[in-house]
């Protein structure tokens, strides 16, 4: 798998690999598969996406004169009779790194062309996905029951609730697509499309390959790492 | 069908390197590890400067953990690593310039609605 030496592509480590791979005529990142490279140039604009969005709420929080809501009070929910501060983020939070893991496997053990445990595996996380998005589903209802809009809320600064929607939907937005996409793939494993030289690929008339699934593996860990990001400045900060 | 294609063909064979699960239980566990510590932030209500630095120093760490793991670009080659790494030096850039921005804003907020602005 990942890995500089690819056959017929064997490359220094280091920055001299590096100039052998760009320095080159031909193409880049030789030896990667295609969907892969694009992949990582996809999250890469995805990166700057969510950086906006996060920049934007550090500038509008920051030039508030109005108080920001406290987050470890809006987001907090009662738990036997105790308000427990930001609970069901913890779970989310708890949710989202344990399919994060599973993905991690499913994507070892795709390539041991082992398609019983990489199809469980891509289920489960497809599993631990949609849970995430039912918890965000109720946690977004909870607010908008307690009055907090895109234009106003009764906890402070009336641009906390554009940010929260605005950058918590678009991240769960992601999920959503990935967790649509983890069913298809645990059905694409399951079903043996990447046995046998790869009998089928996903968007393409090309063969289907493991690969695909270390592919799904790396926009699943970057909706997680977006969300590291998320829970930092938006819930703890 | 160029040649890297071709390559991933013939790379199917099944003693193909994969990593050793060990590696990937632990960055496991330790990401749970700091998800509770980043919690725990939160619930002792740590203030100012130490909470910031204790959010900051878990989100890139856990952050760090899963891409250099997770995603792989730990063992990933040089090219990659660095088309992917150098471009967040333009968000922190990004960063930088909006929080003197913010500073601004305030400051003229402050100065035109509770001192009114005139001098």
């Amino acid at each position: 798998m990942s890995d500089p030496k690819i056959d017929g592509f064997e490359l220094k480590p280091g920055f001299r690999g590096m100039a052998s791979d760009t320095g080159s005529d031909q193409t880049m990142f030789k030896g990667v598969h295609w969907g892969k490279a694009m992949m990582w140039i996809f999250l890469l604009s995805d990166t700057f996406v969510f950086s906006c969005f996060l920049i934007a709420y550090m500038k509008g929080r920051g030039s508030t004169p109005v108080e920001w809501p406290n987050p470890s009070e809006v987001f907090a929910l009662e738990a036997f009779g105790v308000p427990v501060p930001l609970l069901l983020i913890a779970l989310m939070t708890f949710v989202l790194i344990t399919s994060s893991g599973t993905m991690a496997l499913a994507v070892k053990y795709g390539y041991e062309k082992n398609r019983k445990m990489c199809g469980w595996l891509v289920l489960a996380t497809a599993i631990g996905g949609l849970t995430f998005v039912g918890m965000q589903a109720y946690e977004w209802s909870k607010l908008i029951h307690e009055g907090v809009r895109p234009w106003e809320n009764p906890f402070g600064a009336a641009q906390f609730g554009s940010f929260f929607f605005m950058i918590t939907g678009f991240h769960g937005t992601h999920v959503s697509i990935g967790v649509i996409f983890l069913f298809i793939y645990a059905y694409k494993v399951f079903a043996g499309h990447y046995e046998n030289g790869g009998k089928r690929g996903w968007f393409t008339t090309m063969k289907g390959d493991y690969v695909e699934i270390e592919i799904l593996g790396l926009y699943w860990h970057f909706v997680d790492l977006v969300w590291v990001f998320i829970f930092a400045f938006f819930y703890l900060w | 069908m160029d040649d890297t294609n071709q390559i991933n063909e013939k790379d199917k064979k099944p003693e193909e390197s994969t990593h050793k699960i060990g590696i990937y239980l632990w960055i496991w566990g330790l990401l749970f590890v700091l998800s509770f510590f980043s919690y725990m932030v939160d619930w002792y209500q740590f203030q100012g400067m130490l909470r910031w630095s204790l959010i900051l120093f878990f989100m890139f760490a856990k952050a760090g953990l899963i891409m250099a793991f997770f995603m792989h670009l730990f063992w990933e080659r040089y090219a990659l690593v660095n088309v992917l790494l150098w471009p967040m030096t333009a968000i922190a850039c990004f960063v930088f310039l909006m929080a003197a921005e913010f500073e601004y804003t305030l400051f003229s907020r402050m100065f035109y609605f509770f001192v009114g602005g005139g001098v």
